[in-house]
């Protein structure tokens, strides 16, 4: 009898990524007809066990004071361990950077096959397959992971939310044996965007690109986003030549956003960028070029100089607003 | 130190999408007739490498693993003036996935000697599994970090590097000993450098290794475990094109008052 694990973090909440890996991990279980497993890595609020709890047939709860944070080598021995005795058909992760590193390495370990980047997760003939976008966008796959257990971390706050269980789940500890490790140490953890802010939970998100030319612009789309209470982002254009800092990407290797609201100011829409707004709502875009691919993905659209628009725009909303 | 930077060759992510074509087998991107690049993470550990050298010294070794095309890049980052550059070449009827792909690379690695440094990119920009990495890091047996967009070292600590990786909230500066694995994205700091036309043309003349999987004990039947381990069952062009509604009106003003109503009407939604 195997089962699918879906794999949080203590020192994340139950959020709607989170929410995200149990729902898909409910389904594939479901699928698959063996047992939906959640195992939380770290020191777990009870909050946050018991919100679990309702969508999982066992919680394991794996705590050591080695992972009171989240550490590479540390956190891979503590998922290995659990994995190899567990024997699961899947485990699920979310999307975050430290999901992306663990994949990989717990696949290897485990004999199994890994996989990115999930939009979704389906059981056929006994092998795991997930779909994904590749190709910047460009074209979208359907990838069978044939070697058992498929190591996977999905498109999270992409996935439908999980169901609650007809009975809680079971709640057990985890013994885990760690040691320290001593070729990796963490110096510093540097926090630059609080969990309130996170993109990828923004419902609305005022993005600019290579076409603003410059950091300074970015200050006049900050009080247009201000005005309707918005989060910025921006291109990867705009990123690497550091007019704004690497965390406000959005795209392929950007963050993936799923807002009510996108408004790309001067953005031409290249398809690496369209594939980190796809779950986007509304897009509105503002360019002056009415070529600019952004538009085959916008509902809304306005062909002209950002210089000459958002001034006055941030000054129409704010009226409309009041 | 001693770095070993892998390079993968990719189809140029800025083929317009009307141009993007899929095989006859479904199975891959059709690279006829399209270009093909560096792929930029890979630029990006390329440039980082280099970046670190001129610090403090060491040597570069850049390896591509892949079809006769490949060697095009390689002379790029002889022209780059990394100190040697090996092809392992085998042309596969289907695409190797990252596990079989890091097992020649963790191959041909031991064969070059020790190194202190290995660098990939975080991921490619065709296919997008940003596995190699953390797979190679598992078959030489070493710490991986990934997403690292900085590496320092301190000479009166021979062993260690000290090192900047990117976060969902914002960095970790980590103080690690080599051997390393690391998987490098991109900053302001690591844009990658275009060679001097004087060593474009030395390049041409430069000695490139090339290997055949056998010269590293290899072969498709002993890769066939890790080759066989994923299969693509479909790959398809997505059509869904939304059509746009662009805001009319006899003045600028009065477009964007349109812009700033429909703007509201979705925010109070």
């Amino acid at each position: 009898m195997g089962s699918v694990v879906s794999c949080l973090f203590g020192w994340n909440p139950i959020d709607r990524a989170a929410l995200g890996v149990l729902g898909a991990g409910q389904r594939l279980a479901k699928q698959c007809s063996v047992e939906h497993v959640v195992v939380i890595v770290g020191g777990a609020s009870e909050t946050s066990v018991a919100d679990a709890s309702k969508f999982a047939d066992v919680v394991h709860v794996a705590e050591h004071p080695l992972l009171a944070s989240y550490h590479s080598e540390t956190t891979l021995t503590a998922l290995t361990q659990i994995g190899r005795s567990l024997k699961p058909q899947a485990v699920l992760l979310g999307n975050e950077i430290y999901c992306q590193e663990l994949v990989p390495r717990l696949a290897h370990r485990l004999g199994g096959t890994p996989g990115g980047d999930a939009l979704s997760l389906n059981a056929e003939e006994g092998s795991v397959v997930i779909t994904r976008t590749v190709y910047g966008g460009k074209a979208l796959a359907a990838i069978a992971l044939r070697r058992s257990p498929a190591v996977v971390w999905v498109r999270s706050r992409a996935q439908e939310l999980p169901q609650p269980m007809s009975q809680n789940a079971e709640v057990k500890r985890w013994p885990l044996d760690l040691e320290p490790c001593s070729k990796v140490k963490l110096i510093d953890r540097h926090v630059e965007v609080q969990e309130a802010s996170r993109l990828e939970d923004a419902r609305v998100i005022v993005s600019g690109g290579r076409g603003l030319g410059g950091p300074e612009p970015f200050t006049h789309l900050q009080a247009l986003a201000s005005a309707i209470g918005g989060q910025m982002a921006a291109s990867r254009a705009a990123c690497d030549a550091g007019w704004v800092p690497p965390g406000w990407q959005v795209g392929q290797t950007g963050k993936k956003v799923s807002p009510q609201l996108y408004l790309a100011v001067a953005i031409s829409g290249a398809s690496q960028h369209i594939m980190g707004i796809a779950d986007a709502k509304t897009i509105v875009a503002i360019n002056t070029d009415p070529d600019a691919p952004i538009f085959q993905h916008c509902q809304f659209g306005l062909v002209g100089d950002y210089r000459q628009v958002v001034g006055p725009l941030r000054d129409k909303l704010v009226e409309l607003l009041a | 130190m001693n770095i070993l930077v892998c390079l993968k060759q990719i189809l140029d992510p800025e083929l317009p999408v009307r141009d993007f074509r899929i095989d006859s087998a479904g199975r891959d991107a059709d690279r006829r007739g399209a270009g093909l690049v560096m792929n930029i993470f890979c630029a990006n550990a390329l440039e980082t490498a280099l970046q670190f050298r001129e610090k403090h010294g060491g040597k570069i070794t850049a390896i591509a693993f892949g079809s006769a095309s490949a060697e095009e890049m390689l002379r790029k980052a002889l022209a780059l003036r990394v100190d040697t550059a090996v092809l392992v070449k085998h042309e596969f009827a289907h695409r190797p996935n990252p596990l079989a792909v890091a097992r020649v690379l963790a191959a041909s690695a031991r064969k070059l000697g020790d190194f202190d440094l290995v660098l990939t990119g975080r991921e490619s920009g065709d296919w997008g599994d940003g596995q190699t990495g953390g797979l190679l890091a598992e078959e030489l047996g070493r710490p991986c970090l990934s997403f690292v967009d900085g590496i320092k070292a301190d000479p009166s600590q021979p062993t260690d590097v000290q090192i900047r990786r990117q976060t969902d909230e914002g960095s970790d500066a980590i103080e690690a000993s080599v051997p390393l694995v690391l998987t490098i994205t991109n900053n302001e700091h690591n844009v990658p450098r275009i060679a001097k036309t004087r060593d474009v043309m030395q390049a041409f003349k430069q000695p490139l290794t090339q290997w055949s999987l056998s010269d590293l004990g290899l072969d498709e039947s002993s890769l066939a475990d890790e080759l066989s381990s994923t299969e693509i069952i479909e790959l398809t062009i997505p059509t869904k094109q939304t059509k746009c509604e662009f805001i009319t009106g006899d003045s600028l003003d009065e477009r964007i008052e349109g812009l700033a109503k429909r703007i509201v009407a979705v925010v109070q939604s």
